[in-house]
């Protein structure tokens, strides 16, 4: 039965040696490298969910007078947009759940995105033969990062058209050209034209997906081409042989295990654990606005960015040129993007390594690096925790003005002090493990000696 | 019978191995059978799908399909589950084989010789290759230039007039949100109003005032606005001069001189504007004061436009200047 379907398949397509090739590759065995895996499943739970969701929302900003099921907002004008995701979260049986677990999906999978990212990097597997999966995947991120923030606008609350009103800003704020790109994505001053809305739709619903779906393609090609990186736990495992667990029978079901298990997770949240309840925002309308908005986790750093910048454009005589939002939310994120695109050839030229490798470093192997990620990163984190200092201000009372300022010192201290604690640890524990192995060998040495000069037991 | 049993044993096995002599080696490693994990795993498929049935059920049944946490915990409990027997089956019922073999080549110089030459042979009895290079560079660049034009319908990209607009002028009534005009003797101290141009768009970003009562004692405005604030009365665009949020904070100091002027507070990235000073910025990140409109009181009482704002409304732009808005 088995044979009869492969020969048939062989014949008609020439697939059989593709097939046992791909049925043997080799996947070396660690936890950190199902990191990846769970970002594309979290992918798959969107793309099904959000498929789902398109045949009920209605992307349209034409007015209508609230009658539904949720009595807070009778009798509200809201636009369609709106009207169609309550009509998601209370009259569509499921609705709610699709939608929450959509929701959930985009956080977790940003997240693993961004794990997964601290790990290429802190293992070095970025390195020759790689750095195009490495840039190819950085790209994903920052595309997923738009991708997210349109889906979440769509929905025209309160909060959405408050983030909107800030990436108008943003794309105005651009030098030179700020204003004639931001009447052409809006199509008009802000709020925009109503086809702004189907252009936003198209972008989320479509073009993005594609295009990420595209640059995933592409990176899973190439990891397969090069084959996985490996850790060195045993001998055998060289830049030149690989050991690992092949993609059938072993690795499959552990693979479709993990898919399932995000998919548990992902919409045992969508069920329990409320997220972005639209109904308590209302509508919006560019009159209002809340205290203590906050976008999702993984536009806080843009916050923060755009927080932290002190009260400083740049004007010549009456005309502003470089207006202030350009810092924090265009140039900042832009500057964190090339550098993590560019960083694979700095470190060649910074160490002269032009091989290429198919063993990973662990962090301590290379201080330089470990400390110049561990300060960059503290540098963005702290920039995402400063995002949320009016949380602290309304929680715990501590002055707003006074913890910018702190946020502000620690952003030029803090990645430097980490980078200089990091490099150090690195080091020690380094030098450590030589002196270790040293006095392995010497030992086994002296056995050895006394072994040979001990006489023979009878 | 021992002795038969023991026999036909033997019997097979030659047999087998006669057979096997013309078959090839085996491809995946012998593993040992578990009987009872796979015992587990048929359990853990067969709860998998009872919570998928109880997920249908849940769906169906009127009183419970709009139950979100239930349907979440069945569908969630049926692919934990499933996870679970995929993950034993993983770890116990299929054979654990740890495989080595050797990376792909770096790379393969040969066919990298024979693509070059390929590239390079055909190009060579072209003569004039850098006029052909450069015509195509043209053309490409002309006909790329043609394919994106049609973008420039999606906005007015080339007059960006229109960032100016705020639908004020001399004498147009601020009213509320229902559209009831504002009277100035109904504008209290310590709160603040947020007002609309008659008959405009409220969505419009030009539209929204705020209106707040000051000591008029206090008021710092610069010379030239000495008349904008009748009665202590001022008002300035909601529209945040830094990302475009409404200003949607009034602080009124509880305890007057200990606590920090009344100021305009945009919740977004806390930028802080003076009211009492023209709307200068006191605090974050801000570049340009908030736009003041200039009010005046009617013979009836109430509030109307002076004329239009004293600057551009809403976040800056690349040479946006200090000039007085477009009426619309
Ligand atoms: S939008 Fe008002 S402070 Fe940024």
């Amino acid at each position: 039965m088995i044979r009869r379907a492969i020969r048939f398949l062989d014949q008609r397509s020439g697939s059989a040696p593709l097939l046992r090739k791909s049925l043997r590759y080799l996947f070396p065995d660690h936890w950190s490298f199902l990191l990846g895996e769970v970002a594309l499943y979290a992918f798959i739970v969107l793309v099904a969910t959000g498929v789902y969701l398109t045949f009920f929302f209605d992307p349209s900003t034409a007015k209508e007078v609230y009658h539904g099921p949720y009595a807070p907002l009778r009798g509200f004008h809201m636009s369609h947009a709106y009207k169609s995701v309550l009509d998601i979260s209370f009259t569509v049986k499921a609705g709610l759940l699709i939608r929450q677990t959509h929701h959930w999906a985009a956080d977790v999978f940003v997240a693993a995105i961004v794990v997964h990212l601290l790990r290429i990097f802190f293992t070095g597997a970025y390195r020759k033969p790689r750095e195009l999966t490495y840039v190819i995947g950085v790209l994903m991120l920052f595309i997923t990062l738009l991708e997210g923030y349109l889906g979440y606008s769509m929905a025209d609350d309160l909060l959405s058209g408050m983030g909107l009103a800030i990436g108008y800003s943003v794309a105005l704020s651009i030098p030179l050209l700020g204003a004639n790109l931001a009447l052409l994505i809006w199509g008009h001053p802000f709020p925009g034209d109503p086809s702004f809305w189907s252009r936003m739709y198209v972008a989320h619903v479509f073009i993005l997906p594609v295009v990420i779906g595209t640059l995933m393609f592409l990176h899973l090609a190439l990891v397969a081409s090069r084959h996985h990186t490996q850790f060195r736990r045993q001998a055998r495992q060289t830049e030149r042989r690989l050991v690992g667990v092949p993609a059938f029978p072993a690795q499959a079901p552990r693979s479709l295990g993990l898919l399932a298990a995000v998919a548990a997770v992902l919409f045992l949240l969508g069920g329990l654990v409320q997220i972005n309840p639209v109904w308590q925002w209302g509508p919006y309308t560019p009159s209002l606005g809340t205290n203590g908005a906050q976008p999702d986790w993984y536009l806080g750093w843009l916050i923060g960015g755009m927080r932290l910048v002190p009260h400083f454009d740049v004007t010549l005589g009456k005309y502003t040129l470089i207006p202030n939002p350009f810092w924090g939310g265009a140039l900042f994120p832009l500057s964190v993007l090339v550098a993590l695109v560019s960083w694979p050839w700095l470190e060649r030229r910074l160490t002269g390594d032009h091989a290429a490798h198919n063993v990973l470093d662990r962090p301590r192997d290379a201080p330089t690096r470990t400390a110049i990620g561990a300060g960059f990163f503290t540098w963005v984190l702290l920039v995402f925790v400063a995002g949320s200092a009016d949380r602290v201000t309304v929680a715990f009372g501590l002055s707003y003005p006074a913890q910018i300022w702190v946020f502000r010192v620690l952003v030029v201290v803090a990645p430097i002090v980490v980078f200089l604690l990091v490099r150090r640890v690195c080091r020690e524990l380094h030098q450590a493990e030589l002196i270790e192995r040293d006095r392995e060998r010497a030992e086994a040495e002296a056995r050895q000696a006394a072994g040979a000069r001990a006489p023979r037991p009878a | 019978m021992r002795w038969l049993r023991a026999a036909a044993v033997a019997l097979l096995g030659a047999l087998g191995l006669a057979r096997g002599a013309g078959r090839r080696e085996r491809v995946v490693q012998p593993g040992e059978p578990a009987p009872r994990s796979e015992l587990v795993v048929a359990a853990l498929l067969l709860g998998a799908a009872a919570c998928a049935v109880a997920f249908c059920v849940f769906y169906a049944t009127d009183s419970l399909g709009h139950q979100t946490q239930l349907l979440g915990l069945s569908l969630g409990g049926a692919l934990a589950l499933l996870s679970a027997a995929l993950i034993v089956t993983g770890k116990r019922l299929v054979v654990e084989e740890e495989l080595e073999e050797d990376y792909p080549e770096p790379e393969s110089p040969d066919e990298q010789e024979q693509v070059t030459a390929i590239v390079r042979e055909s190009a060579r009895p072209l003569t004039r290759k850098r006029l052909l290079a450069g015509a195509a560079g043209v053309a490409g660049t002309a006909l790329g230039a043609a394919l994106i034009t049609p973008a420039l319908s999606l906005g007015p990209a080339l007059d960006t007039e229109s960032l100016y607009d705020a639908p004020w002028r001399r004498g147009t009534r601020l009213v509320g949100e229902r559209g009831t005009p504002y009277r100035a003797a109904g504008i209290e101290t310590g709160t603040f109003y947020t007002a609309f141009p008659e008959g405009a768009d409220p969505e419009e970003l030009g539209s929204p005032v705020v209106v707040v009562r000051l000591d008029p004692a206090a008021l710092a405005l610069p010379a030239e606005r000495a008349r904008w604030a009748p009665d202590g009365i001022v008002a300035y665009s909601k529209v945040c001069t830094h990302a475009g949020c409404a200003v949607a904070i009034y602080r009124k100091p509880l305890f007057a001189p200990a606590e920090p002027r009344p100021a305009l507070v945009c919740p977004c990235h806390y930028s802080t504007f003076d009211p009492a000073a023209g709307g200068k910025v006191l605090f974050g990140p801000a570049g340009r004061a908030l736009p003041q409109l200039p009010l005046e009181i009617d013979a009836t009482g109430q509030l109307r436009a002076a004329g239009n704002f004293s600057g551009p409304v809403g976040p800056s732009f690349w040479g946006v200047r200090t000039r007085r808005p477009r009426s619309t």
